[in-house]
């Protein structure tokens, strides 16, 4: 697992300035596509979530000029994305590769907040169900990514791995290896 | 002789997380308030706990299951349906710390295996030999407030197993007496399973000063780049008379990495590690780091030196009771 306490990267300004100009609708929409998705294969996760899968969370990756809105409705979720402030029932905050590297198991949430990379407001328990929901179901976003690009599967395979060894973020499931 | 590494898993990929990384045990609970960390999110329902012991036993680790709330009066069979789950799933002991779930344990469920709680708060070796005697208990969690000296002297006067915490949270009272949670919030760990509830935690950010209340009190107020603790009144920082600061105890973890080899000659036989709250990517990286710990001390290597600092409270350690220089 990297030590955040090394600093965590920072997305680069490049994407991160594509975002002030880009058409959030659409990118909206593909998320929201995305998401449902990701619920047929992982209905478990929404179990998890019990009382709370009908929460709204505001996910506010700090390093970029957006933040989402995630409803996840009982397993019909939906994302919203915007540069206004956003309204919901809990919000949490840091860089994009802490909150990505805790989808993917390669940061533990707990020590990102202790060394204040992740910031939580709001409905505490709402925030815990939904850090453990997601840390239960083992997602691997890269590769979910690739099974819904069907002939285009490996140049995003291609391009995923570029990305990540430029950037340093966990964009796939950290794997762990049997260590006995 | 291995040292037994104990480690904790709150969801079954935690689970198989720590059993990969090389765990010889692993200890879960229930999703209700059976068990001591009943979190939002959190804990096995009876499939996932009969689907994790299995995978565990596949790859030769055991689980336990941890029983180790107070039964509330009227609900008890909550929790007596919780021990034969247990067993049923195949679980190769329960921790338990009710004396009445003891009672019942050894009654109804002769053939499983019965550990002490942390939560009982046996501290010395008259009460160990008592639980043994009297519910055939074979292990005993030692409460975090004993020196090594004591362990020791507990280890020669007792056959029952010692089981002792290495890593993780620190309590500052004996475990299983605390009702700081209960004053702030009506819940606490020993009924609800709940320490420090996250549905009565509410987190304040102002332009980087991070406040928490708990139950509508502030606890504690951390200013930009500090590191913050977990929102826990014993972690608290309180005026009181004249000083303002962490009146009851500072916001540390346990990491007793360095005194395997003494806890090894003190007889403890396993090693906990704490942690069922906290996610799969920690499991994973402290049990690897501890068993490759004990794993030196049975070679006869020096340990390995710890990589744990990044995922300790505050970002500090402690050997907390096991060094003691406060008396």
């Amino acid at each position: 697992m990297p030590d955040p306490s090394l600093h965590l990267p920072l997305c680069p300004r490049l994407p991160a300035s594509a975002l002030r100009w880009l058409p959030l609708v659409p990118v909206s929409l593909a998320l929201t596509d995305f998401a449902r998705r990701l619920a047929k294969r992982h209905p478990a996760m929404f179990r998890r979530l019990g009382g709370y899968a009908q929460a709204r969370f505001i996910l506010d990756p700090t390093d970029l000029p957006v933040s989402m809105l995630l409803e996840p409705r009982g397993g019909a979720p939906r994302v919203h994305v915007s540069r206004r402030k956003l309204q919901g029932d809990a919000r949490i905050a840091g860089p994009l590769a802490g909150l990505l590297g805790m989808v993917h198991g390669a940061y533990d949430g707990d020590a990102l907040f202790f060394s204040r990379d992740l910031v939580v407001e709001g409905d505490t328990a709402a925030v815990l169900a939904l850090r453990n929901a997601i840390d239960d179901a083992e997602l691997d976003l890269s590769a979910e990514a690739q099974a819904m690009s069907g002939p285009l599967s490996a140049p995003v395979k291609r391009l995923i791995t570029l990305t990540e060894a430029r950037t340093g973020v966990a964009l796939s499931r950290h794997e762990e290896d049997y260590g006995w | 002789m291995v040292m037994e590494i104990v480690c904790p898993a709150g969801t079954p990929a935690s689970l198989r997380a720590a059993v990969k990384a090389g765990a010889h045990t692993v200890y879960c609970g229930f999703a209700d308030e059976t068990n001591a960390r009943n979190f939002p999110g959190l804990n096995f329902d009876r499939t996932e706990m009969r689907d994790g012991i299995a995978f565990a036993h596949s790859h030769g680790a055991k689980v336990l299951v941890a029983i180790n709330t107070f039964a509330r009066a009227g609900s008890e069979p909550l929790w007596h349906r919780a021990i034969a789950n247990a067993e049923s799933a195949g679980a190769d002991a329960v921790i338990l710390a009710d004396l009445g779930l003891l009672a019942h344990a050894a009654s109804h469920h002769p053939g499983l295996r019965r550990h002490l709680s942390v939560q009982a708060a046996a501290a010395n070796a008259d009460m160990i030999n008592f639980y043994a005697r009297t519910f055939g208990v074979k292990r005993v969690v030692l409460p975090r407030v004993l020196s090594v000296a004591e362990i020791a002297a507990i280890n020669a006067e007792t056959e029952v197993e010692t089981e002792v915490f290495v890593f993780g949270g620190l309590c500052v009272m004996a475990e299983g007496r605390c009702s700081l949670s209960s004053y702030a919030t009506g819940q606490s760990p020993n009924m609800q399973g709940v320490c420090s509830p996250a549905s009565h935690v509410d987190y304040h950010d102002d332009a980087g000063a991070l406040s928490a209340k708990l139950g509508g009190y502030t606890i504690h107020r951390v200013t930009k780049g500090e590191p913050a603790p977990y929102p826990t009144l014993c972690k608290g920082c309180f005026k009181a008379d004249q000083s303002t600061g962490h009146q009851f105890e500072d916001p540390v973890s346990l990491n007793a990495e360095k005194l395997i080899p003494q806890l090894f000659k003190a007889g403890v036989t396993a090693l906990k590690i704490e942690g069922r709250q906290r996610s799969r990517a920690y499991v994973a990286q402290v049990v690897r780091n501890f068993r490759a710990a004990v794993d030196a001390q049975a070679a006869g290597l020096p340990l390995p030196e710890g990589m744990l600092a990044s995922l300790t409270e505050g970002q500090a350690a402690t050997a907390g009771a096991y060094k003691k220089t406060w008396r």
